[in-house]
């Protein structure tokens, strides 16, 4: 390893841990923790991300750590912190799939993300091509977090950590996108989040929980019973 | 110029409508925005008619054949649905499904929708195009609850997460292509997310990465086009949400996202040199089709019912492009304008008539005739446009599509029609009764407005006997510009 530069180790171990990260989130149970793990997640994101501003000298890279460091890292935690307390959700019930079930699933996401990623990688001259495998295989992770979960909040959580994951691959493949995409996506995602919030709570005051099996009434075929109570007005 | 005022016009109109939205006269505010939308885009296409592609804002934004007519076609709908929503709306509130705060995040939430679509249309850049689409589905996702029904809920839920999940799978795609484009273009400039940059170097793309990118693609906006087996988002998000929106959904959303499918083939396929893409598309639109017929049958709730018949000739949309080729091209190019006008004026006339009869459910909506001719013959006028019979413009792109796949697929002729025959034996089967027979129907406070409707039938009826020529040339360009076959 002494062929290779300090910041592109520290790079590696950004995304090593990343990966890691993920793995952690397919494993937890608790929401607040989930969230945490998120949280994390996006701090690992804003030091990768100023490493490779520092060691590339791309101006527009400091711009999207800051939207990270703003977005991910503190907006939307303490977002989603405060609605876990407002909503009164901690747990997440059992997954659909046992959790070394899913560890096993996501042990084989992972080879198959480096294999999809093979070809990107063999054509990437950026430094930190080696990671994106790493992303793609976040992404996938991030993708079974979301299948095998029952709480709206996970399945929310899920999909930021996908977002992240695809901001860290067009990173290491490209060094970011353009910066007018770059902000479009936080936009994005920031009313993404806000609208979630409001969606919470429309299902809570509905439900009374956020356990999503209440939404599985709209099933294919007759169930006039759902649709038609609806459409019964004054 | 114009086109900035385009897109300025519907975000001003949310900011005002943001505010005002819950006014007596906010339906009508709604309506002169809509207005200006559709006045900014006449002088735009007017402009285009004369001076021909434009090219504004560094290049940002666009307008060649492909997209004039469809922008045009978006703000026409916008006004004729913000026109059919006014009575509509009225009505809801004093049934009391709507309280004055939900109308004003209909009304702003609705402006939104129409600045994204405009956006995602007018842009030259990749990027920015995945940008307003995931705006478009955040904007309407509060507008599927709007009711707040469990169901509605459920709808929503759904809509926002796999329309989310598929779109995240889109932005994938989108970085696949910049990191393909960059190696050639340089990731000095932005210039390597311009559709019109990236189309000028296509064939020097790198093919392994462009590949995989357009699965990406494919399955992203896929997701938005309701192509199955993408599609469980969409009955639900049509049937759910109030009837304006199911008509802008399915009539303007859908043609937006297979817009951006289009875009995205026209690059890989110069890239790859291979039927790939192609055969993807028709792939696609085949199982949509038939899987939709199918569908049909199985359908009590109206709106669910024409919502599976977006989702055939979403399919058999994508089906025409994948077959490329001139005249294939042409008549998909038709078959987005006939259904898209078609599809919102049934679901104008549908609005009407479940609002009429107080359920959406079809075995309670019985003879719209004897009480209101007027929205009795819409649906049923509609129904036989949008069934494809002549002299209707849904014929003509039908039978052009089918004459082509006779000649350059046989083997799906057959697939297509037994799946049209299907699909014609669901709905007549169902809409006959609805139209005809007992009345079940009641009157409403406010009179509806059928304008839209009719407007909409005899621009189709219009299209299926004479196409004008200026609108024939921009199919035609646009045909060999996404070339194939």
């Amino acid at each position: 390893m002494s062929g290779v530069p300090l910041d592109l180790q520290l790079l590696n171990l950004c995304a090593a841990l990343l990966l890691l990260l993920s793995f952690a989130m397919l494993a937890q149970r608790r929401i607040v923790n989930l969230v945490n793990l998120l949280a994390l997640q996006g701090a690992l994101l804003l030091i990768a991300t100023l490493l490779l501003a520092w060691r590339t000298g791309q101006h527009h890279l400091y711009v999207s750590a800051a939207l990270t460091l703003a977005l991910k890292v503190t907006f939307l935690p303490w977002l989603l912190h405060r609605l876990i307390r407002r909503l009164e959700v901690y747990w997440d019930t059992e997954p659909l799939l046992n959790i070394s079930g899913t560890m096993l699933v996501g042990l084989l996401v992972v080879v198959f993300a480096f294999g999809l990623a093979q070809p990107i990688s063999a054509l990437a001259s950026t430094a930190t091509r080696s990671s994106i495998g790493i992303a793609v295989a976040v992404v996938l992770l991030s993708f079974i977090t979301m299948i095998t979960r029952r709480k709206a909040m996970s399945q929310v959580v899920g999909f930021l950590s996908m977002e992240n994951g695809l901001f860290f691959g067009a990173m290491s493949a490209t060094y970011g996108m353009p910066m007018i995409v770059e902000l479009g996506v936080a936009l994005d995602v920031l009313v993404a989040v806000l609208v979630l919030g409001i969606f919470f709570f429309q299902i809570r005051e509905q439900f009374d929980s956020l356990d999503l099996h209440h939404l599985e009434s709209l099933k294919e075929g007759p169930t006039p019973q759902l649709s038609g109570s609806s459409q019964e007005d004054g | 110029m114009e086109l900035l005022l385009l897109l300025a016009a519907p975000l001003t109109g949310a900011l005002l409508l943001g505010i005002w939205g819950a006014r007596a006269w906010a339906p009508e505010l709604n309506v002169v925005v809509s207005l200006a939308t559709f006045a900014t885009a006449c002088v735009l296409t007017a402009r285009v008619i004369g001076e021909g592609n434009l090219l504004v804002a560094h290049e940002q934004f666009f307008i060649d054949p492909f997209n004039v007519f469809l922008v045009t076609l978006t703000a026409f709908v916008g006004l004729t649905t913000s026109i059919f929503s006014r009575p509509y709306m009225r009505v809801e509130m004093n049934h009391g499904r709507l309280s004055a705060p939900r109308l004003r995040l209909y009304h702003a939430m609705y402006q939104l929708f129409m600045a994204t679509m405009l956006t995602a249309l007018t842009t030259n850049n990749m990027g920015l195009l995945w940008v307003a689409m995931e705006a478009a589905t955040l904007s309407t996702v509060l507008l599927v609850t709007l009711y707040r029904t469990p169901a509605s809920l459920e709808a929503g839920w759904k809509y926002f997460i796999l329309c989310g999940v598929g779109i995240a799978q889109a932005l994938f795609g989108t970085i696949l292509l910049y990191f393909a484009a960059e190696r050639l273009l340089g990731a000095e400039g932005v210039s390597a997310l311009l559709w019109t940059h990236l189309n000028s170097v296509k064939g020097h793309l790198e093919p392994a990465v462009l590949g995989l990118a357009f699965v990406f693609l494919l399955v992203g906006y896929g997701t938005k086009v309701g192509l199955a087996p993408l599609h469980n988002w969409l009955p639900d998000a049509h049937a759910e949400g109030p009837t304006p929106i199911s008509a802008v959904l399915s009539g303007l959303l859908l043609n937006v996202a297979i817009y951006a499918v289009v875009r995205c083939k026209v690059l890989v396929e110069g890239s790859l040199h291979s039927q790939l893409p192609s055969r993807m598309l028709m792939a696609f639109g085949l199982l949509s089709v038939v899987l939709a017929a199918f569908f049909l049958w199985r359908q009590r709730d109206v709106k669910r019912l024409f919502a599976y018949s977006s989702i055939e000739h979403m399919g058999i949309i994508t089906f025409a492009f994948g077959m490329g080729g001139a005249v294939a091209n042409f008549a998909a190019l038709l078959h987005m304008t006939v259904h898209s006008l078609t599809k919102s004026a049934i679901f104008f006339a549908v609005g009407h008539a479940a609002q009429k009869a107080g359920s959406q459910l079809m075995d309670n909506i019985r003879g719209l005739i004897t009480l209101s001719p007027t929205v009795g013959w819409g649906l049923m006028m509609g129904s036989l446009a949008i069934l494809g019979m002549p002299p209707f413009g849904v014929f003509a792109s039908e039978f052009l599509i089918l004459t082509t796949a006779m000649r350059e697929q046989p083997w799906a002729t057959p697939i297509l029609l037994t799946a049209l025959g299907v699909a014609f034996a669901a709905i007549f089967g169902r809409v006959q009764p609805m139209v005809f027979g007992e009345t079940s129907a009641r009157r409403l406070p406010h009179s509806p407005a059928l304008l839209p409707v009719f407007a909409h039938l005899a621009l189709v009826l219009m299209l299926g006997l004479y196409v004008p020529p200026y609108l024939a040339d921009w199919y035609r360009a646009a045909a060999r510009l996404i070339g194939g076959g």
